[in-house]
């Protein structure tokens, strides 16, 4: 099977990996540069646990060609916090305890990056809205809105 | 958030309870935010290989023949697993603890006995290379008739589902083909009842339905030993199955595992890990074999579905004088864990409720399903579902509001349960109480001051030495009752009675003649429990210990 060469940028660092034809960006990620904090849920774009940001976008990454983020720019939840610091988002969360099984939270903090980094100050609704695709089955949505809705106050 | 509510109970106490309601981080809180949790996939192994499993189309069918060798030729294919490539191929779950008799293959064996089984197993160096050689096997199937009806499965002369228990039910102790419980007489209950009221229910298979999917990881490690990276959510018992289907000594498998991408009881099968050792022995690589989201939604095993028939006999003044249940749990094609929730549903029968004649028969019983397993309170919530929308149904039909008729007939301290074991550390009447205030949901002024210590808390001093009264025989009629016509189930609600039920003033046992003989319980063979200090607290569960919390 033919093999193609792939750069872009995770987390801020350059990487270049080889992808079979039709290989997702997830499996790129996992296997291929071993960044884990994005999972396999369903492989069908319905949980949200492989949510990544492409040049600041929520993107699923189990949907997404590994070839369409050459020369892009991706983060992952290993990227979040700043050092030994974390992303005030990280701290919502564990103030909160907005986290159970853990499964969705790598997902969940990317679906509300890319909404505070657009919208600094939003809603209820509208954190409801952006972590819409995001499946947290121990079901503990309340804390992760709360969550979401003290990072933003505090980045206010 | 949380509220303590220190007054119920309160002479019961002597905690302080320094630590609960006070909130405290978990562990592994910090992973979590950070995706540095390592869960069973998030490891990598140079050279990995993947597993997928070839699997049943079919409900029930002879496997005339099996070809492999297309899928033997095809790209990246390491191996092929066949049943008999597998050491022990015949275990049911539960053999761990002496409990049942081996009735599943790991991978099919002549037979397959729902859709969805597996049958072959490829190896392979990618996901995609082991499912394109899946494809390739052909497999001559005879298709059987399948039952996927538990009352289909008993009528005499069914086919056998499982030719390990051919009945079609669960053999518990070598010779009882269900779990019974008998108190008191439930006929004699019926006839002095002035109402009856039968119901059947049924529910649905319930998938767990977790975010990570049933997955393990195993390599060789040094010294012979093979390392197994799992979702399992019960790690030794997930080892020690693998030790005896690849029949191993346990020290040569070291299972990594615990942190689970959620579970809810649907990761305790161990399904996945056997076949990833067995792989990593036969090939000498790490083997990956995880379920794909259709496998873990088709195949994964669910709650298993329940079918209820319940006949309750209740008396006009709300009191609840004969329960008679029928129940049958769907296990699927193999037994699982579903044999022990039948014993754990048994233990519930009849609900949290006093009532003086019980009458149950519950069967663990085969078909051509998916086999069920655990899932959060299995063998209770399902039963619970049928009881209380029974109990909605008898308050209903005497005109009485539900949760008082709940507080009316709740487990109080010291009356004797069905299964012979006194009540104790009772708290329905306090929860069914808070409930209500907290909902706004008007009960009255007697309702409110009730409580699970004793039944005739208006009469009877807190500080009474004597044996705490027991529910009233049902032969005899309440002491200051008027005498109630005896009215047809079909008959519109009486009116709702103005007075608490009398029965909360029952005239002392043994002064009134009886009619039939008393529940067969042991009357008086325990003293009342005392009152003080952290009885109500102490270590009386009875829960049978590993298994309680799934």
């Amino acid at each position: 099977m033919s093999r193609t060469p792939v750069q872009f940028r995770l987390n801020g660092s350059d990487k270049a990996v080889f992808v079979e034809g039709g290989q997702n960006l997830l499996d790129t990620l996992r296997r291929d540069v071993g960044d884990f904090a994005p999972k396999y849920g369903c492989g069908q774009g319905t949980c949200g646990v492989c949510t990544v940001l492409i040049d600041g976008e929520p993107h699923l990454s189990c949907l997404t060609l590994a070839e369409a983020a050459a020369g892009r720019s991706v983060d992952t939840t290993s990227g979040l916090a700043d050092g030994p610091n974390l992303h005030p988002l990280q701290q919502a969360f564990m103030d909160h305890f907005a986290a159970q099984c853990g499964f969705c939270t790598p997902g969940m903090l990317m679906a509300a990056k890319a909404l505070l980094d657009k919208n600094p100050s939003p809603t209820r609704e509208e954190v409801v809205e952006a972590i819409s695709g995001n499946i947290c089955r121990c079901t503990g949505y309340e804390p992760i809105i709360n969550a979401i809705l003290d990072a933003a106050g505090g980045r206010r | 958030m949380l509220e303590f509510r220190k007054d119920i109970f309160a002479d019961e106490r002597d905690d302080d309870l320094n630590e609960i309601g006070k909130p405290t981080q978990r562990q592994d809180m910090l992973g979590h935010v950070t995706g540095r949790t390592r869960y069973f996939d998030d490891h990598a192994f140079e050279g990995l290989l993947h597993l997928k499993c070839l699997r049943s189309p079919h409900h029930h069918a002879r496997i005339r023949s099996i070809d492999t060798s297309a899928a033997e030729r095809a790209p990246g294919v390491r191996r092929i697993l066949r049943a008999s490539d597998v050491p022990v191929n015949l275990n049911t779950l539960l053999s761990l603890l002496q409990f049942g008799k081996d009735d599943e293959p790991s991978l099919a064996e002549n037979e397959v006995r729902y859709v969805g089984e597996p049958v072959i197993a490829v190896i392979a160096d990618s996901e995609r290379e082991a499912l394109a050689a899946v494809l390739q096997i052909r497999v001559d199937y005879e298709v059987l008739p399948h039952i996927l009806d538990v009352e289909d499965a008993i009528k005499p002369g069914a086919m056998p589902v499982n030719p390990t228990y051919p009945e079609n039910t669960f053999t518990y102790h070598e010779t009882y083909n269900r779990q019974q419980l008998r108190y008191g007489d439930v006929e004699a209950g019926f006839r002095e009842a002035d109402h009856i009221h039968e119901e059947r229910y049924q529910m649905s298979p319930i998938e767990h339905a977790p975010t990570e999917t049933n997955g393990a990881i195993a390599a060789p490690e040094t010294n012979d030993r093979i390392v197994c990276h799992t979702s399992t959510q019960g790690l030794f018992f997930s080892l020690d199955t693998s030790a005896k289907i690849l029949n191993v000594p346990s020290n040569r498998l070291h299972f990594i595992g615990g942190t689970v991408g959620g579970g809810f009881g649907g990761k305790v099968d161990s399904l996945c890990e056997p076949l990833a050792i067995l792989g990593a022995m036969l090939t000498g690589k790490p083997v990956r074999y995880a379920f794909d989201r259709t496998e873990e939604m088709q195949y994964g095993p669910p709650r298993g579905a329940e079918r209820w028939f319940l006949k309750d006999g209740v008396m006009n003044d709300g009191r609840i004088v004969a329960r008679q249940l029928t129940g049958y749990f769907d296990a699927g094609a193999y037994t699982r864990l579903s044999s022990y929730a039948v014993v754990k549903c048994t233990a519930h029968i009849p609900g949290p409720y006093t009532i003086p004649n019980i009458s149950s028969d519950v069967y663990c019983v085969y078909t051509n399903r998916t086999p069920a397993t655990a899932m959060r309170g299995f063998g209770v919530t399902g039963v619970d579902f049928a009881l209380e929308c029974q109990m909605d149904k008898l308050a209903s039909l005497i005109g009485m509001d539900p949760v008082e008729f709940r507080i009316l007939n709740a487990y109080r301290d010291g009356d004797m349960k069905a299964h012979r074991r006194e009540a104790h550390n009772c708290a329905l009447v306090e929860c069914a109480q808070v409930a209500a205030e907290k909902a706004s949901w008007p009960i009255r002024e007697e309702f409110k001051r009730m409580n699970s210590y004793r039944r005739d808390s208006a009469t009877t001093p807190a500080t009474s030495t004597a044996p705490i009264p027991r529910m009233p025989d049902p032969t005899k009629p309440p002491a200051a009752a008027t005498p109630q016509p005896r009215t047809p189930p079909v008959a519109p609600p009486p009116p709702r009675p103005s007075a608490p039920p009398s029965f909360q003033q029952p005239s002392a046992p043994t002064t009134s003649p009886q009619t039939i003989p008393p529940p067969e319980a042991p009357s008086q063979g325990r003293p009342a429990p005392g009152r003080t200090g952290v009885s109500r607290f102490a270590g009386r569960s009875s829960s049978i210990s590993g298994t309680r919390r799934r």
